[in-house]
């Protein structure tokens, strides 16, 4: 008796799952219908990583206005960086990606291989006018996929005041030596070297690749000798104490705020701290970070890409496409870079920032030596080896390995990927 | 002395439902099936969407090949058990199990002594013992995010209220957070002050069930206090304190929101435990890797099971 009621009871409730079912993919249905938009749609959606922006701020006002001018409207939606990539990947499985998506430039070469991303031929985008070394990152197999909203890269900034009372001359850090110097008579005169960002994400290794290939290092040779130097320099700076061990969670925007102490010689940061590092009242300076052995290493290209998603309906590209271009358009594109305190992509709107603003040239100057991570044929392995990169740069900060051997340990993971 | 136990837990026992005896159940008409169907349904329905669909999508994701294309697209390969092969050769296994281990032993050790030292201290009622018990639920309602942020604002090396304390007194500064030695220490202690609160609320009202009497009737033989709570107060809390254990080790087993907050597991993976090795596969790199994630949470799902199957063995042979 008990048995039959049971398998009545699982008959019955399985029915109940099957109607449940049934009708949540009758609403799935149509919200794909109206998300996808048919003939008549009129709106779009756009991702992007800038979540600290709101309606009153320039970014997504330029968004309204370049969706109005095509008769479309977008509903933008602001997502933390890595959190970003993880959305897109689990919308694009579901067949619902946006319309529009701004991401960062290291991971369009892994969307775009994964078929997340349509290329321009597609889609009708143009990138004509970008500077070469900044378009890079969206060039997968000879197809390019999406146009650089703007560039930035990393610098050392200084506090002028900390450096005259410790007797530093900024104009005379020419290499790792000098900067060296420079931290110890700093830290002498009872103040900190320098501060920056080994945080075990992204912005760790984008921190510390200046100094990776001011080395004269690869990435596809992570325990080369000169990696070990550039790790040794900043593991050297931990244990003398020239930089503090919060470096080790720091991310940038930690870094920045020690910094703003006013008890920092240097820290290594962006371009986008330019318009907080004017408010900030602090006397300050900005010069390239050293080589190794002189000049100016190359910095990594940081920024992102406005880019379109793969859509079932591929009619909806042109309204997509036309709505990207508004956003990077020359005109757009002074607005928009200056909003987010970027350097443009393009080189006549370059010259225009820094008519504007003067302190941009060694930006500009910067920008233009920087390189891109996944250049050099690396795409899709990037990721991989960057997160070796920062498990490194972790261990030996940490102290819990030797700068050679947590190198060797990385290219040995990296390699096995 | 035995023989003053046995009232106390007879009451228990005599109120048991398996007492009662049940008429004997008549045949039922159909309509009455349905009726039991429908009000059945809800609970089926919501048991396989929220449990055994999620469940079975992550064992299923834990034995596929996922890259980027395949997530997307579909047709990832089927790997059998590689991902857990990748995920237990991994260095960082044995690492991630020893630190859950030490992690998930010394929250429960700390926290029941502390929350079974402060039941008792407030079962002795004394003016404003009710408010003061109020305020040692605080750390209990705070969000997560707002404790954890807190602890690591706190514990920060350069400019932590706790390193200008041990400045102070003139003891040696840890990095709390970025040293490898300290980061778990860090964070246990975080984690142990958010736990406290919900062992003493357990264990406290254990302590209201115990009869009055009993303790009275031990104190009269010449039971000194501690003799009282080992002998009397402690076995008769032992169901209570089971499943506070218990339900302790589950809840630190998962905890992951406090590490990763004040420490993403780090540096060099010195506070990862099984939970935040999960979702740093899963979520914390440039890009996903969900099959060795979704391995990890399985893993760590048997070790909860197991615990829970544990204390079902226990609880039957507490009832013979």
């Amino acid at each position: 008796m008990s048995a039959r009621v049971t398998s009545r009871g699982t008959a019955a409730g399985l029915l109940a799952l099957a109607l449940v079912t049934s009708l949540s993919a009758c609403s799935n249905g149509s919200s794909d219908d109206s998300a996808s938009g048919g003939e008549g749609s009129s709106s779009l959606t756009l991702w992007d990583p800038y979540p600290q922006f709101d309606e009153s701020d320039a970014w997504p006002q330029l968004v309204q206005k370049c969706g109005e001018e095509n008769g479309v409207t977008i509903e933008r939606t602001g997502y933390d960086t890595t959190d970003l990539t993880n959305q897109v990947l689990r919308a694009a499985q579901q067949g619902n990606a946006p319309s529009v998506l701004v991401v960062d430039n290291p991971v369009v070469s892994t969307l775009a291989d994964g078929g997340v991303l349509a290329d321009n031929d597609t889609t009708g985008l143009d990138a004509s006018g970008v500077e070469d070394n900044i378009l890079a990152a969206g060039e997968v197999d000879g197809q390019t996929y999406g146009v650089p909203i703007g560039a930035n890269t990393l610098a050392l900034y200084y506090n002028k005041t900390v450096l005259s009372a410790a007797g530093v001359d900024p104009s005379t850090i020419t290499d790792w030596d000098s900067l060296t110097d420079a931290l110890q008579k700093v830290e002498d005169s009872g103040k900190n070297g320098i501060t920056f960002s080994a945080i075990g994400t992204e912005e760790g290794s984008f921190q510390f690749l200046p100094w990776f290939w001011g080395s004269g290092a690869e990435l596809t040779d992570l325990a080369s000798s000169d990696a070990q130097s550039a790790l040794s320099l900043w593991s050297g700076w931990v244990q003398q104490g020239l930089a503090p061990q919060t470096v080790i969670s720091n991310n940038q925007q930690s870094a920045w705020e020690e910094f703003l102490t006013g008890d920092y010689g240097f820290v290594e940061n962006g371009t986008w701290q330019l318009g907080p590092v004017k408010e900030s009242g602090l006397d300050w300076g900005v010069i390239p970070i050293p080589g190794r052995d002189g000049g100016t290493a190359p910095a990594p290209t940081g920024g992102e890409f406005v880019t379109i998603p793969t859509q079932a309906d591929t009619a909806s590209y042109d309204k997509s496409a036309a709505v990207v271009q508004c956003l990077t358009s020359a005109d757009n594109a002074l607005e928009t870079d200056t909003t987010l305190s970027y350097v443009s992509a393009l080189a006549d709107v370059q010259e225009q920032q820094v008519s504007a603003d003067a302190d941009l040239q060694p930006w500009v100057e910067a920008v233009s030596a920087a390189r891109g991570r996944t250049s050099d044929g690396l795409g899709t392995d990037y990721p991989g080896i960057s997160e070796q990169l920062w498990n490194a740069v972790q261990a030996a900060l940490s102290g819990s390995q030797s700068p050679q051997a947590a190198l060797e340990a990385a290219q040995q993971a990296a390699g096995s990927n | 002395m035995a023989s003053t136990l046995t009232p106390v837990a007879d009451p228990a026992r005599a109120s048991a439902p398996s007492q009662v005896s049940a008429p004997r159940p008549r045949r039922r008409r159909r309509p009455e099936r349905w009726a039991a169907a429908a009000f059945l349904a809800p609970l089926v329905v919501y048991l396989v969407a929220f449990y055994a669909y999620p469940l079975y999508r992550n064992v299923e994701l834990s034995l596929r090949n996922y890259t980027v294309a395949s997530f997307v697209n579909g047709g990832a390969q089927f790997t059998g058990f590689d991902n857990y092969r990748t995920v237990l050769s991994d260095p960082v296994f044995v690492q991630a199990l020893w630190h859950t281990a030490v992690f998930t032993l010394g929250s429960l050790a700390v926290q029941f002594t502390l929350g079974m030292a402060l039941a008792v201290f407030f079962s002795a009622h004394f003016r404003l013992s009710g408010l003061l018990r109020a305020l040692f639920l605080v750390p209990w309602l705070l969000p997560l995010i707002v404790s954890s942020s807190t602890w690591a604002w706190m514990l920060n090396g350069q400019s932590g209220v706790v390193n200008a304390g041990l400045h102070a007194v003139g003891l040696p500064e840890p990095q709390w957070l970025s040293s490898p030695t300290w980061s778990l220490v860090a964070v246990l202690i975080a984690n142990i002050w958010i736990g406290v609160p919900f062992n003493l609320v357990l264990l406290h009202s254990g302590l209201q069930a115990i009869s009055s009497d009993v303790n009275e009737a031990a104190a009269l033989d010449g039971a000194g206090a501690w003799q009282r709570f080992r002998h009397i107060t402690f076995p008769l809390l032992r169901p209570v304190s089971a499943i506070t254990l218990l339900l302790g080790l589950v809840y630190t087993l998962k905890v992951f929101d406090i590490i990763w907050i004040m420490t993403r597991g780090g540096p060099s993976n010195s506070s990862t435990t099984l939970a935040t090795w999960s979702y740093q596969l899963s979520f914390g790199g440039l890009i996903p890797k969900f099959g060795p994630g979704a391995a990890v949470g399985n893993l760590l799902i048997v070790v909860a099971f197991l615990a829970g199957l544990l204390y079902l063995r226990y609880q039957r042979k507490a009832e013979l």
